[in-house]
């Protein structure tokens, strides 16, 4: 299927592809960090996690609107920071109400929550429904983000993707700092590995869950920020890319958060290279397909050394 | 109770050689050997973290050996699975009654009853008299004969460690591993137990992990001493009482 | 005396009995052809929603991809339906007479060569039940023989559901892509889209229905049914008891995939077509929510309950579309949290105990008491689980 393209053009295809890739681990990194969080350290399956995103994202529309409205006009540019942290706390207060009322009556339970989960993205959907239709709505970027950088003259690279991407980078770090250094960090490692004895040394382990549920819902909120530089948002935009983000942090190897970048590249370059020669379904069908078979053969996730009992 | 030459081609029931196994680089149980004799009693002692639950745990599977064989009659243990294992007639009991809660007493022997153990067997399995009469003999040996229809949740510890005994027993398998028979007893119950294991005892091998020592000194033939996963010692109670290594790391503080 | 204790004991089938009477009586009588079709289509996720009590009420095995096994079963019985309504004679105005039509739209001049056998009717009957079985004795094995069970298996269930759709959506000269293998018209000649059929399906699919009722009822009764209980809670003991668990797990999804095929079969015969709506995410999820109102545990709750929401949504979308999705959603919520075992668990703990008790006046005896031969316990009597 190659032998149609001359290599210089090979190149070229690569790099576009590893582009839009680039973009597509994006979206993948920012969904599964905060699934990652919840489901690693705490073995919790949200299923509402795509519309704790959307939340974020329709946060930011709000908050550009706001800006455009009633903001002098060269406020505009800098909505988005401002959108970026009113999503992180909008999410992660709704996901702390979510714990308190729903998840910590259910962590014995791992199935059950899923489908309570389930049954709040429903309900999720339905309101963003009903509160700002069911049509698509996207914001208008600020100027600075519009436009393309050229490369050469056959590689054209936007310029909000690369802004998501080193968002992606940054918020990554942030997390992965948090998780090592914080106070929150330590204490959800700590509970994880020993409930018991982490209340014993006198750590309020629900209050660590409640906190650590937030935060992976918070930084949902963030991703779904970011998503409106890439694409608009609609009631279920987030229920889109669900699966998929649980494949990239199931196979990335639910407890490492390296693993979890590891894999939303591989899963999203493969899937955006293959598209370019197949068509989307069979590129989407065949990633998946290898992902689905590589978890049989090992379930533990690719990216894991060794996993004890 | 002589420590005689451990000629090879003796008919040791279970012949542990050279056993190893390590989690990331620890090694649980490190270059161990041991051999049972038919109808021995041998109870495991030895400080926590001694690798004694790991030794009972590669015997029957659970944990994959890293080196080393396990001989059970002469067959090879560490390539089987589990339930192979228990078809060559080891019976596993853990540490924690491990019991059906959401089933009644009969029910939880019945499981056990060695018979109808594939797919179709289980599915075409009938409750005939042979079933019942052997669950009700041993329901009676392990006290619960007036609890079969009891649901399993609504019996006191002791009588859990009971029927996990009995589930095995059922099995009638020729080694039986008892991981803390009598731990979270209380003194009557502790008694009864002693009792039962006196019975039940006979005509097979028995492995025993064990703290209670006047409880070991009641039952063993012999006593091994694990410490950091190797043998320390071995021999008889009295024996390994008054090996000094023994009452250096373990019997003595 | 004696027949009221002789009713208690047969209790089971008093319920089935009152079943049956409402779904080959009440219903058909009080009910026009075409909401008695409807309520056909209902029962056809009753099936699947059997197969969850059984691999996952029973098993422990929370599948989010039955909607697979629904959709091959039903895709099968499309493709021989397609080919019977695409004869020569009837597809004489496309460029390729003989195949079906989406396939001439797609260029397609010759039948692919998995479609070839399902000219026999034969042979589908045999692939509704075998390609279902099969493709789940694959997942099965490769799941469960290292272990993988729990979320992990709810999880790739459910990125199987999303790559079948995703797959036939894609393909759609092969399948008919999102809209379906449409326009199915007789079935052996039979017309399948008068009336007098439609009522002779609805009879075939209640008959089969009681057919897998009475396998599911068996399994559950057996040994085995008690072994996936006991499974469920310490697989670990089981093991040690000498079986081989990966086998029962095995055995009990190939078994759900299978009675969930019969209904996907069902559900094109009756409804006449088949489309990828079927198969994915959403529609597998929600048969969970069928089994789940019912009570995971029993096996006629699971035709209640999918009966129940099902007509509950069809009143809602006709009445209040946007609630709906409120309703569904506080459904799964409220299910999990406050009834685990669903209307079952209700009605075991509310009513029968009243029920008994005033027809059993006069005895002083407690109903439970019958548990206290052992050979005569009685599995279904557990108690319901906390």
């Amino acid at each position: 299927m190659f032998a149609e393209y001359t290599a210089s053009e090979l190149t070229s295809i690569f790099a576009m592809q590893g582009f839009a890739g680039l973009i597509l681990f994006s979206v993948f990194v920012l969904m599964a960090l905060g699934l990652a969080i919840i489901f690693g350290q705490m073995g919790v399956i949200n299923m509402a996690h795509g519309e704790f995103m959307i939340l974020g994202a329709y946060v930011t529309y709000l908050v550009s609107h706001l800006f455009a409205d009633y903001m002098p006009e060269s406020l505009y540019n800098s909505y988005f920071l401002i959108a970026m942290v009113l999503a992180f706390f909008v999410a992660g207060a709704l996901g702390a109400f979510v714990e308190w009322a729903m998840i910590r009556h259910l962590y014995k339970r791992p199935l059950d929550t899923l489908l309570a989960t389930w049954g709040l993205s429903l309900i999720m959907q339905q309101t963003y429904r009903t509160v700002f239709g069911a049509r698509e709505v996207g914001v208008v970027l600020p100027d600075w983000l519009m436009g393309s950088v050229q490369l050469t003259d056959m590689i054209e690279i936007p310029i909000n993707g690369i802004f998501v991407m080193i968002l992606t980078v940054v918020i990554t770090i942030g997390v992965a700092i948090m998780m090592q250094r914080s106070r929150l960090g330590k204490q959800t490692r700590a509970v994880v590995q020993n409930r018991p004895m982490a209340a014993a040394v006198g750590i309020n382990t629900e209050k660590v869950d409640r906190l650590t549920f937030a935060l992976g819902c918070g930084i949902a909120g963030i991703a779904g920020s970011a998503f409106t530089m890439i694409g608009s948002t609609g009631p279920t935009s987030g229920q889109l890319y669900i699966v998929d983000t649980f494949l990239v942090v199931v196979f990335g190897g639910a407890a490492s958060l390296l693993g979890t970048v590891a894999s939303a590249f591989t899963i999203s370059q493969a899937q955006s290279t293959m598209e370019f020669f197949l068509s989307g379904s069979m590129a989407k069908v065949l990633t998946l397909l290898t992902v689905v078979g590589i978890l049989m053969l090992r379930p533990e996730g690719l990216f894991t050394l060794k996993i004890r009992r | 109770m002589l420590e005689t030459t451990k000629n090879i081609g003796k008919d040791f029931v279970l012949s542990v050689e050279g056993l190893t196994v390590s989690f990331d680089g620890f090694k649980a149980v490190n270059d161990l050997s041991f051999y049972v004799e038919e109808n021995e009693i041998r109870v495991i002692i030895g400080p926590n973290g001694a690798g004694k639950t790991t030794v009972l745990d590669l015997i029957c599977g659970r944990t994959a050996a890293t080196e080393g064989s396990i001989k059970f009659k002469g067959k090879e243990l560490t390539k089987m699975k589990e339930h192979q294992i228990v078809h060559t007639g080891v019976g596993r009991k853990f540490q924690n009654p491990s019991i059906y809660e959401d089933l009644t007493v009969f029910e939880n022997l019945e499981l056990s009853f060695p018979r109808g153990h594939s797919v179709f067997g289980a599915l075409f399995f009938k409750r005939d008299k042979e079933v019942i009469e052997k669950i009700s003999e041993i329901a009676a040996m392990i006290f619960l004969g007036d609890k079969l229809g009891m649901s399993a949740d609504l019996l006191s510890h002791g009588q859990k460690q009971w029927l996990e005994i009995g589930m095995l027993l059922i099995q009638d398998p020729e080694l039986l591993m008892l991981d803390e028979p009598v731990a979270g007893m209380s003194v009557s119950e502790r008694k009864q137990t002693a009792d039962l294991l006196h019975r039940i005892t006979k005509d097979r091998s028995v492995l025993v992990i064990e703290h209670d020592m006047q409880f070991v000194a009641e039952i063993a033939d012999r006593v091994t001493v694990l410490h950091q996963g190797k043998v320390l010692s071995e021999g008889s109670m009295e024996r390994v009482q008054s090996d000094p290594k023994v009452i250096e790391v373990y019997l003595g503080h | 005396m004696n027949n009221i204790t002789e009713f208690i004991a047969r209790n089971r089938y008093s319920h089935m009995i009152i079943l049956a009477l409402l779904l080959a009586v009440v219903l058909p009588l009080s009910m026009d052809i075409f909401r008695l079709n409807l309520v056909g289509k209902y029962l056809t996720y009753a099936f699947v929603a059997l197969g969850l009590v059984l691999c996952w009420g029973y098993g422990g095995i929370l599948s989010l991809g039955q909607g697979v096994f629904f959709g091959l079963g039903g895709y099968c019985m499309a493709m021989f339906l397609k080919l019977e309504a695409s004869s020569p004679e009837n597809t004489q105005i496309q460029s390729t007479p003989g195949i079906p039509d989406f396939m001439d739209w797609n260029q397609i001049t010759e039948l692919p060569w998995f479609w070839e056998p399902f000219h026999s009717f034969g042979f589908t009957l045999v692939a509704v039940l075998v390609v279902p079985a099969l493709f789940a004795f694959i997942i099965a094995v490769a799941m469960f023989k290292r272990r993988v069970g729990g979320v992990y298996f709810a999880i790739i269930t459910q990125a199987i559901a999303a790559i079948l759709t995703i797959l036939i959506i894609g393909q759609q000269g092969y399948t008919g892509g999102v809209n379906g293998i449409t326009d199915l018209r007789t079935l052996n000649g039979w017309d399948i889209r008068t009336d007098s059929a439609k009522y002779v399906l609805y009879y075939v699919n209640v008959v089969l229905l009681f057919a897998c009722i009475f396998i599911a009822g068996f399994v559950v009764k057996s040994k085995l049914g008690r072994l996936l209980v006991a499974m469920r809670e310490r697989e670990d003991r089981v093991r040690f008891s000498g079986y081989d668990v990966s086998n029962f797990k095995i055995f009990v999804f190939c078994l759900a995939a299978m009675i969930s095929a019969i209904g996907g079969a069902m559900f094109t015969l009756q409804v006449g077509f088949m489309s990828p709506s079927f198969v994915g995410i959403v529609p597998s999820i929600e048969m969970v929510i069928f089994c789940a109102l019912g009570g995971r545990l029993s096996i006629l709750g699971a035709v209640y309950g999918t009966l129940l929401v099902n007509f509950a949504k069809t009143s809602f979308s006709e009445s209040f579309p946007e609630l709906w999705l409120f309703a569904m959603g506080a459904l799964f919520i409220g299910v999990v949290m406050a009834f685990p075992n669903g209307l079952a668990g209700i009605y075991q703990t509310y009513i029968e105990p009243r029920l008994i008790s005033k027809k059993k006046g006069y005895e002083k005896e407690d109903p439970k008491k019958k548990d206290d031969n052992p050979a005569l316990a009685n599995p279904e009597e557990e108690k319901t689980h906390a």
